[in-house]
């Protein structure tokens, strides 16, 4: 359990503030709730999808499922010769399965693109074309929004739509982003650092804000998301297109198989028409997860999306599948919000009060939650009004920044400072003063005990001096270490990012129970982290909101970028988390996952049901001319001509039944691949195996008790 | 002792003669293509052929070596037979035909040794020994030579990456610039196959052909012998090389005899001891090549997961084959104990039916017994070894990387259910893996089915059959499965000293072995550029029964299922008429 990236035991700091505040943000699905599976399905979207299902017959279409492909010529095949035949109900009933075949398997793909469009409509609602207050020069001048370009500066009062995507360099306003995110309580968007962002269609609710226009109109985030959500955009996959051609591959062995069969069975003494042929091969090639393999790869990303998670590629969801190692931010993710201020603790020779004082001016100029909280607890329990910096003439404010770490303000020739130890010891040696000798035996105190010790001093007429120490809590959140122990099972390790020293890190991933840390992280450290994980072949999934984890969002295999981030968090990362909430990366994870186990557990019964259906036909089609071949006929099926047609139909129905398993997903359990190989060997591929066996028959005696056929 | 306890007996002496050889020698081939020191004699070839066996060699450049050095193979000994008749030694034969000069020659150098012609009434001594003979290591050696590149793809990180962001959205750029360093080497196709033959086959061969020699097998090289028969009349022996062409024709999984009885011709074959042994001989190298496998990678462990898949495929088969040879009904079979006919009563139903799955299951394709004669179902059993790919254990390499093949299929599409992207031996099937391993699977059953029913649609080649009904389709379908899965034994009957057959099977042998190859040094180049991934406990476990398991079932699934139909009009059709 250590990753130190320096050795400087001594050196405390604070947290590294890139991190905007989302402790008003509801913190989601709790860990026993979230957990993947559970999709709506609604047998009424079938209907409601029909006429979408028609209109992919279109060839041009079909070409991109080779599958799906070769049942539609097989479709036109078997039309055409019943036609020749118009007497013959064998060719025209088959016929008419063979094109319910097709059309299921656009039936599954057009309700999986459903659920999008329903999305994507709610969000163009949102995208009304707004009128846009551009500024030129000094003055305005009304444009539509689709007129804007990157660069341009845009002026948004309360009640106006925000034009387009663009970071607010003037004014602070509270904004409402609920037709992206859904979240009514509104957000405060102001100009400088990591709260800049602003999304086109959102509401601005109150103030003025001037925004510089940062993307082109047509590709804003909520046209991309309109486009993500309808699929339009959808690529496939590198896994699956490599599932593609291993079905391709399979067909055309079959292919081969069924277009050789005429002139062995020419010799034979039997003919075998054109019907039974296309029959055959239809039911061999695999259908079912061709039918389905574009479905589930839309309705990963739709699963994605119901949890307000916008992946900007479905690379990125397989990539998540793939995760050896998680990057989770302490603050938000491991411990409820934001450490807190808990006491002052004077070193020697000062005042618990006199520390309070410092404390809180030093922390004015401290826009972090931390800072703040210092001084909301110098308020509450020392009674300390809070002071704006405008009362304090002639105040030089000292803001708190990562490379610094220090905060503080020189004031009628005093100097205050609070920050992290090794920092502010720092300053006060270099201010030529002493430091307190119990000052570091009380930080050690705090940091044992899992706290964050920060120092306060101050240079006066009487020296630089150390006056005594922040402690700062943190509170894990419930049920984290359950979590990490599923992950941990999972085969992932997990490593917890913080700005904490060492120690305190220590005991905080102690009590959590994560694999590994990175304390005093520093953007660099997490890149090199990251870098280091990856050049031992392992994926690696971080969460990040602040634009000095841009490159590190750009260099992690997934990575998660906060909706209330900037732009260029939400740029680098490959995920965007409408919610803001870092904790849903396991779930992403989970949803990779299952998105792959889905494919391959569809695959498995896919193939394994070729078995069946080669019991089914052969003897119907030989054991005239070959009478033994009849003991192949195991599920003793009425006549040839209901064995295949049972067939067809079972592997027309088998489609219907299994759409809502390829939107919802198989349930995923995060256990070890061992134990999910043998549940999922055992029922997709032994029930694959034995399904058909059970369905085929049930179908011929249902098609037997049809008279003149039985 | 009855006649199946007999067989069950020596299949336990071969099962434990196998089990000891297992580990020196696969530990020992793997040591072969490790080390880096050549012997002298192996410089004189180098030397000679004017090959350098130092340079790493990337897949293209391997693959260029397997092609040429075949090719001049296929070429020498073409030549070699349509000069026969002005060469000496030569029994006095005359040159052979050109049609079944190039099958004879396609078929020697693709390991699979079809032979078309009756080896006592067709070829001489120096085609023999100079030609056939030489042919017989070679092939091996290239064999095993591809094997092991495909293991070195899987085994080592040659490769040295840098880090370099490798899943990228569109909207994220990469943000080390990083270039990865690939090499992708498979180390060199002249040193590995000449390593083959003098530091494996040849010690190999050259111990075997001694017991044999000392078991009764005979090895000269005297003339044509007139022998008086007992019931009057007379009969023609020559003589020959047999120990040692019988020794290589074992060890080197290649099958093609002296004599055209094969390996039930008392010369070539004498006891029943030397029945189990050469059956031991073709399947020593196969299953040890597993371990070699296993050394290679890292991972023994590995290696036993691989053995295992054979080894249940295998006795699965001779099991079956013993339960149909020994159960069939009838006075006639109960008399003899079982289905003797095409069998040698030296060697019995038994002997005769390890043999047939060994040769079958290897590519070998080297009888003792006719294949044509067995029960419906075993003549069904053979067939289906063949065309399940010759994977357990197959062809010497070709078995290994056959099998390899199908556990990247099995990995594929089972891996998908542990909730990752595949992944074997730590490195990732992806599109370019999967697209080389596809159109592996597909040659083979390409081949078979396509000639299979071009001769059944032609008018003329059906006059080569013996037989009529389901027997007769039986011989053509395993002509062509035996040529395109370079196995070589018939299924006597058919006449195929054609011109239709000699073309076609010789194009099918060639096809057969060469496309596969570069698939196979194609995915183990692509294999060789990644950096492996590390195993977690979210990555699938292939070195678990549970693994062998499943690529058991997908091995008979995906490739028994694509000859169903055609099995049910040969030898199901047949074998369960009764």
């Amino acid at each position: 359990m250590t990753t130190d990236v320096t050795k400087q035991e001594d050196t405390m700091s604070t947290a590294t503030p890139t991190r905007a505040p989302h402790s008003d943000v509801p913190t989601g699905h709790k860990p026993a709730e979230g957990r993947v599976g559970a999709g709506l399905f609604d047998p009424k979207q079938l209907l409601k999808s029909l006429p979408d299902a028609f209109r992919k017959l279109d060839p041009r279409v079909m070409i991109k499922s080779p599958v799906m492909f070769v049942v539609l010529v097989g479709s036109v095949l078997t039309t055409l010769f019943s036609f020749k035949d118009p007497t013959d109900w064998f060719g025209w009933t088959i016929s008419a399965w063979l094109w319910l075949t097709v059309i299921f398997a656009n039936l599954a793909e057009a309700v999986a693109e459903g659920r999008g469009k329903a999305q994507a409509d709610t969000l163009r609602k949102a995208k009304t074309d707004t009128v846009a207050r551009r500024l030129a020069g000094d003055s305005e001048e009304s444009v539509p929004g689709t007129e804007l370009r990157i660069g341009d500066l845009v002026v948004c009062e309360a009640g106006d739509i925000i034009p387009g995507d663009g970071d607010v360099v003037e004014g602070v306003a509270s904004v409402d982003e609920s037709a992206i995110t859904g979240e009514s309580a509104p957000v405060i968007r102001e100009s400088g650092g990591d709260r800049s962002a602003v999304t086109g269609g959102t509401k601005v609710l109150s103030d003025r804000i001037v925004i510089k226009i940062t993307t082109k109109p047509g590709e804003t985030f909520i046209d991309r998301m309109i486009n993500l959500v309808e699929g339009a955009a959808r690529q496939k996959t590198p896994n699956e297109i490599a599932l593609n051609i291993l079905l391709a591959s399979l067909t055309i062995v079959f292919l081969l198989a069924v277009a050789t069969l005429p002139p062995f069975a020419d010799y034979a003494g039997t003919h075998l028409t054109m019907v039974v042929l296309v029959a055959l091969l239809v039911c061999l090639i695999p259908t079912t997860i061709g039918a389905l393999l574009s479905a589930i790869g839309i309705a990963g990303m739709d699963r994605l999306v119901q949890r307000n998670v916008l992946a900007m590629s479905g690379r990125a969801v397989e990539a998540a599948g793939d995760v050896s190692t998680l990057l989770l931010d302490k603050t938000g993710t491991i411990t409820l919000g934001n450490r807190q201020a808990a006491e002052f603790v004077p070193v020697e020779g000062t005042t618990e009060d006199e520390v309070a004082d410092a404390a809180q001016l030093s922390s004015l100029a401290d826009e972090t939650p931390e800072g703040r909280s210092i001084v909301v607890l110098a308020k509450e329990k020392y009674g300390l009004r809070e002071r704006v910096q405008g009362e304090l003439p002639g105040a030089e404010w000292i803001a708190f920044t990562a490379q610094t770490r220090m905060s503080g303000v020189d004031v009628d020739g005093r100097k205050v400072r609070k920050g992290a130890a090794g920092s502010v010891i720092a300053w006060v040696r270099e201010q030529g003063g002493r430091v307190a000798e119990d000052a570091g035996t009380l930080s050690d105190r705090i940091s044992e005990a899992g706290g964050t010790p920060l120092l306060v001093a101050v240079e006066d007429a009487e020296g630089a001096r150390v006056l005594g120490v922040i402690h700062l809590k943190d509170v894990v959140k419930e049920g984290m270490r359950e979590r990490f122990d599923e992950l941990r099972r999972m085969g992932i390790k997990t490593v917890m990012i913080t700005g904490d020293n060492p120690l305190t890190a220590r005991a905080i991933a102690e009590e959590a129970g994560v694999d590994d840390f990175l304390a005093e992280a520093t953007p660099e450290d997490k890149m090199a982290l990251i870098k280091r994980e990856q050049a031992g072949g392992k994926l690696v999934a971080m969460t990040g909101d602040g634009t000095n984890d841009a490159p590190a969002l750009a260099q992690a295999d997934v990575g998660v970028a906060m909706n209330t981030g900037t732009s260029a968090a939400k740029e680098a990362g490959n995920m965007v988390d409408l919610d803001s909430n870092p904790t849903k990366l396991i779930e992403i994870v989970e949803i990779g996952k299952q998105l792959l186990i889905t494919r391959g557990a569809l695959t498995t019964f896919s193939i394994a049901n070729d078995v069946a259906k080669y019991f089914a036909i052969i003897p119907a089609l030989f054991a005239a001319v070959y009478p033994g071949l009849d003991k192949l006929n195991i599920m003793g099926l009425s006549s040839p001509d209901s064995a295949i047609l049972s067939a067809v139909i079972f592997n027309a129905l088998i489609i219907v039944a299994l759409v809502p398993l390829s939107l919802k997903g198989v349930q995923y359990r995060p256990v070890s691949a061992d134990k999910l190989l043998r549940r999922n060997l055992t029922v997709y591929g032994l029930g694959g195996l034995i399904a058909p066996f059970i369905g085929i028959k049930l179908i011929d005696l249902l098609i037997s008790l049809i008279p003149g056929i039985g | 002792m009855g006649p199946v306890l007999a067989g069950v007996l020596q299949l336990l002496a071969l099962i434990a003669a196998l089990a000891l050889a297992y580990r020196p020698l696969g530990t020992y081939m793997a040591k072969v293509y490790s080390a880096d020191q050549h012997w002298r004699v192996e410089k004189w070839i180098y030397k000679g052929i004017g090959a350098n066996p130092d340079t790493e060699m990337r897949w293209p450049a391997y693959l260029r070596g397997v092609l040429a050095f075949s090719a001049v193979g296929v070429l020498f000994l073409y030549l070699l037979q349509r000069l026969q008749g002005v060469l000496p030694g030569s029994l006095g034969f005359s040159s052979i035909d050109a049609d079944q000069a190039f099958n004879t020659a396609a078929s020697f150098v693709t390991n699979t040794n079809w032979q078309s012609y009756y080896g006592e009434q067709a070829m001489g001594h120096v085609v023999q020994v100079g030609g056939l003979a030489v042919q017989n290591f070679v092939s091996a050696a290239v064999g095993m030579a591809v094997a092991v590149a495909l293991v070195r793809g899987f085994a080592l990180p040659h490769s040295r990456l840098l880090p370099h962001s490798r899943l990228r959205s569109s909207g994220g750029t990469p943000m080390s610039g990083g270039t990865p360093i690939r090499s992708g080497e498979l180390g060199n196709f002249w040193s590995d196959m000449v390593r083959g033959v003098t530091r494996i086959l040849l010690p190999l061969a050259f111990v075997a052909a001694i017991v044999l020699v000392a078991c009764g097998a005979i090895q000269n090289f005297s003339g044509i012998h007139e022998v008086g028969q007992f019931m009057g009349g007379s009969q023609q022996w020559n003589g020959g090389a047999v120990a040692s062409t019988e020794a290589i024709k074992e060890v080197g999984t290649n099958g093609g005899g002296i004599f055209n009885a094969n390996s039930a011709h008392p010369f070539e074959n004498p006891t029943p001891f030397t029945n189990l042994f050469e059956i031991f001989l073709l399947l020593v190298i196969p299953f040890a090549l597993t371990r070699t496998f296993g050394v290679m990678v890292g991972s023994v462990k590995q290696g036993y997961a691989i053995l295992a898949t054979m080894a249940t495929i295998w006795l699965g088969f001779t099991a079956l084959m013993m339960w149909t040879e020994f159960a069939h009904h009838g006075p006639a079979f109960e008399i003899a104990g079982g289905a003797m006919e095409g069998k040698e009563n030296r060697f019995g139903v038994g002997a005769s039916s390890i043999f047939a799955v060994a040769t079958t299951l290897t590519s070998t394709g080297a009888v003792d017994s006719f294949h044509s004669s067995f029960t419906g179902l075993g003549g069904g059993i053979t067939m289906l070894g063949m065309q399940l790919g010759e994977i357990a254990p197959g062809g010497v390499g070709s078995g290994l990387y056959g099998m390899l093949i199908m556990a990247i299929i099995a990995v594929f599409i089972a891996g998908l259910m542990v909730g990752r992207t595949p992944e074997y031996l730590g490195k990732k099937i992806g599109t370019r893996e999967i697209k080389f391993a596809a159109c592996y699977i597909l040659i083979t059953p390409a081949l078979v089915l396509v000639l299979t029913a071009a001769a059944m649609a032609l008018p003329t080649p059906g006059n080569s059959m013996t037989n009529s009904g389901a027997h007769g389709f039986s011989e053509i379908l395993y002509a062509y499965t035996s040529a395109s899965n370079n196995n070589g034994s018939a299924f006597a009957g058919l006449n195929a000293d054609t011109q239709w057959f000699n073309s076609t099977l010789g194009i099918a042998m060639l096809l057969g072995r060469f496309l596969p190859m570069v698939f196979v040094l194609a995915l183990a180049g692509s294999l060789a550029e990644q950096k492996p991934v590390p195993a977690t406990a979210g990555t699938l476990r292939t070195e678990k029964p549970l693994f062998t398991g499943l690529l058991v079932g997908a091995i008979l699934i995906i490739t028994g299922l694509t000859y169903f139909p055609s099995l049910a009009l040969g030898p199901l059709a047949e074998g369960l008429a009764s």
